[in-house]
């Protein structure tokens, strides 16, 4: 018997060294990037692996900031050749790309994602300011002009027109871009509104953003961890709670759940594509021009992407939930696609 | 308890008919009651979690292994195919290939629905069926160039949405716009629903194609084929480095602080949380050797790592029990020290030690998190042909499918983890079946 297993061994061993192929040139589009842009990121991927002769790009979703420094760290075959961000890229970040020899990037704005604020359709619809959205989340708040922990336990003490309810919000971990947006966009749009916040402002700007982005930590705010469909589920089992996410699981589940109002918006297509609807962001993604020639496809890829295919109102990304750019926009970035202009510092 | 050290007497006669006594035996009974009573019920509440877990994979899960199709009568237009050259087998796989299928299957539909002419509600219609649609189409036309120019019928695959209506996943009650379909496209299937069109089958496809982003399209056989050269890699170098230093370890080494110290940090090893053998990997594997980012390669090698400790452990547990009259005997006869390992103790204990990798393996492939930092957590639809291309693993696969957005990937999740579970399932039935078959008893 043993002896056998030795046969069998030497065999496997030597299947496996024929299936080591010498490193060749890389023939394949790498991505990297945002997990907001990531199902929109793999349509277009799979679509153009399908209708070209190129192979389908390999597409991870390592979070915007992963994404831009694997983008970063250097030109050449090892590196990604597009990162997707669900944020512009910050200017530290263009610092360390040239520092490491990435010096043209091209900026490609793909459309819009809002951030919605969710509950139960057996729940009532939720109508809030920005502020409400502030007063029930933020560790410390304003009561009186004072700046005090806050004290807020129920929807209705903060707004006598939202329900008597237990503040209960399910959201994504700090880790995720979704909150990053979240806080800058909802957040801190609540909480400039207070004057006595403003002051603060003028004074120290790192306690204002400390002020205005710290979530509070006595289990009002619960953080659900990135899998959006588990908080979409959790929604369904607890009619009181409210979940924060992106708009395309809302568009997927609007049979169950039903997306709040903020000041007075609801989160729709229409209201995020006319930037109505306050907590939406842009997403984008940045091309490394050093590998287009180099890595066959990229421009291809690039005119997939923005065709009306997948871009127009009948396109395949908006069906996935992408909130599209309007036509001017769209030109113009197709026109930067086009020249492959690099970003101006 | 009865205590004699105060009686005088050095002996005391134990009355075991006494009532003392027999309270004593009922306590004891009840004791070992109440002890059986727990184990039971631990044991009930073990099985209890373990049911409802595997059933609600498989109630959800098991409609993931059944997909719809739409039969329709698809009107193969010459004037949209062109000439094609049915002579010249490559030159006519190409032109199939580059024809405009969209343009007949909406044509088609057109004859089917002549009532339907504006540009959304054709599009509408449209969505009733998947992307994929185009490719069954392509292949009747592949098979038998015979059939351009007729009319034939062909079962198309559905939509997810549609699929899931079928399925009754998305509920007919709720108002239309909180739903992914429309009422004239529930209209629409219900006529052909009616006209026995619409049919539900076992989804092959599931097992032979790679991942996509259509729920329907999704497969997960690059996933299979990422995770079997991962652990082949795993395998080649864990198996032989973990048994070598097991039998070095347990046979020839010294017994002084420093074998003391490698054998601390092996048990410490065994139990370090996988992301970190992932961390190492990427710094290791990707930065300094530069060997491709998501490889099978540099995938095996980090869990290879990662079961290493547990190889080691088990082998040398194995070689332990390898009674030692044996090996006086060998040594007895003139064998050699390294003779008898390799003669008598590594022959025996090699069921075991077999044993201990197969487990070893199985906890490899159902690992995910070392494979996130090394670039295998990707959406990757070409199925790798050699461990140096991008690849996933089945693990993964359920982790990206549970996080999408689109309703049809929940069964989809369910029926891949059934999948993975099967696997693991074989694996370690293999792991009993070989100690069972080859095990000595002493």
């Amino acid at each position: 018997m043993f002896k056998n297993l030795n046969k069998t061994l030497v065999g496997i061993s030597l299947i496996s060294v024929s299936l080591i192929s010498a490193a060749e040139a890389r023939d394949q589009i790498r991505i990297v990037g945002s997990s907001t842009v990531f199902p929109f990121s793999t349509a277009v991927a799979e679509e153009f692996g399908r209708s070209t002769s190129f192979k389908t790009p390999v597409v991870e979703s390592t979070g915007s900031g992963g994404g831009f420094k694997l983008f970063c760290s250097g030109v050449g075959e090892a590196t990604p050749d597009i990162t997707n961000a669900s944020r512009a890229i910050k200017s530290s970040e263009i610092d360390l790309c040239a520092k490491n020899g990435v010096k043209d990037i091209v900026e490609i704005t793909v459309g819009y994602d809002g951030i919605v604020l969710a509950n139960s359709k057996e729940a009532k619809l939720m109508n809030f300011r920005l502020q409400d959205i502030w007063l029930a989340l933020a560790k410390d708040v304003v009561v009186d002009g004072k700046i005090v922990p806050n004290p807020y336990k129920t929807w209705n003490e903060i707004n006598p027109s939202l329900p008597n309810n237990k503040i209960e919000v399910l959201g994504p971990p700090p880790t995720s871009g979704t909150r990053d947006a979240f806080a800058e966009l909802a957040l801190e749009g609540g909480c400039k509104t207070f004057p006595e916040i403003e002051a603060i402002k003028a004074q120290d700007e790192n306690r204002y953003t400390a002020l205005c982005h710290t979530i509070r930590e006595d289990g009002a705010y619960i953080e659900a961890g990135e899998n959006d469909n588990l908080i979409v589920g959790k929604l369904q089992a607890n009619p009181n709670a409210v979940g924060v996410f992106g708009y395309s699981f809302l568009e997927e589940n609007s049979d169950v759940i039903q997306g709040s109002i903020v000041e007075g918006s609801a989160p729709t297509f229409e209201n995020i594509a006319d930037k109505v609807y306050k907590v939406s962001r842009s997403l984008f993604f940045y091309v490394k021009k050093a590998h287009v020639g180099v890595i066959p496809g990229i421009k291809e890829y690039l005119s997939e992407f923005l065709s009306d295919k997948a871009m127009g109102d009948f396109g395949y990304l908006a069906e996935k939930g992408l909130i599209p750019l309007t036509s001017e926009e769209l030109e113009k970035v197709r026109v930067t696609a086009e020249n492959l202009t690099p970003l101006k510092k | 308890m009865t205590d004699t050290s105060d009686n005088d007497q050095a002996i005391t006669r134990v009355i075991w008919h006494s009532d003392e006594q027999k309270n004593r035996l009922k306590s004891r009974y009840r004791k070992e009651k109440i002890f059986k009573f727990f184990a039971v019920s631990s044991l009930a509440a073990a099985m209890a979690a373990l049911v409802v877990v595997l059933g609600s994979i498989i109630i959800t899960g098991s409609s993931g292994f059944i997909e719809t199709r739409i039969e329709m009568d698809i009107f193969l237009d010459k004037a949209v195919l062109g000439d094609l050259p049915t002579d010249d087998r490559q030159e006519y796989e190409k032109q199939v290939a580059g024809a405009n299928i969209n343009r007949i299957l909406v044509s088609s539909l057109q004859r089917e629905f002549p009532d339907v002419t504006k540009r959304s509600d054709v599009f509408e219609l449209l969505r009733l069926f998947s992307v994929g649609a185009q490719t069954d189409i392509r292949d009747v036309i592949l098979k038998d160039p015979s059939v351009i120019g007729k009319t034939i019928p062909i079962n198309l695959l559905a939509s997810s949405n549609v699929d899931m209506l079928i399925k009754g996943n998305i509920s007919r009650d709720v108002a239309e716009n909180d739903r992914k379909i429309s009422d004239q496209q529930i209209a629409w299937i219900d006529k052909l629903n009616n006209d026995g069109k619409v049919t539900q089958g076992f989804n092959w496809s599931f097992f032979v194609s790679g991942d996509s982003r259509e729920p329907e399209l999704a497969g997960i056989w690059s996933a299979t084929i990422g995770s079997f050269l991962t652990l082949l890699v795993t395998f080649l170098i864990a198996f032989p480095i973990g048994v070598g230093s097991a039998i070095y370890l347990e046979e020839f080494a010294p017994k002084n602080r420093i074998t003391d110290l490698i054998e601390i940090n092996i048990n410490n090893l065994a139990a370090v949380p996988s992301i970190i053998f992932g961390l190492l990997g990427l710094a290791i594997f990707i930065n300094y050797i530069n060997l491709p980012r998501s490889a099978p390669l540099v995938g095996g090698l980090t869990l290879a790592l990662m079961t290493l400790p547990t190889i080691i452990i088990t082998a040398r547990a194995a070689l332990k029990a390898v009674p030692p009259s044996i090996k006086e005997a060998a040594i007895g006869l003139g064998a050699s020290h390294m003779q008898t390992v390799f003669h008598h103790v590594l022959p025996l204990s090699m069921p075991g030690i077999l044993t201990g990798s197969i487990i070893g393996m199985a906890q490899a492939l159902g690992e995910t998190a070392p494979l996130i930092m090394i670039g295998m957590v990707a959406f990757i639809v070409d199925t790798p042909g050699s461990i140096m291309e991008a690849s996933t693993a089945l693990p993964v696969q359920v982790y990206l499918w549970a996080d999408s957005p689109e309703r049809g990937f929940l069964e989809k999740t369910s029926a891949a983890i059934m999948v993975l579970l099967a696997f693991l399932i074989i694996m370690n039935g293999l792991a009993i079946w070989l100690r069972q078959k080859f095990e000595k008893k002493w």
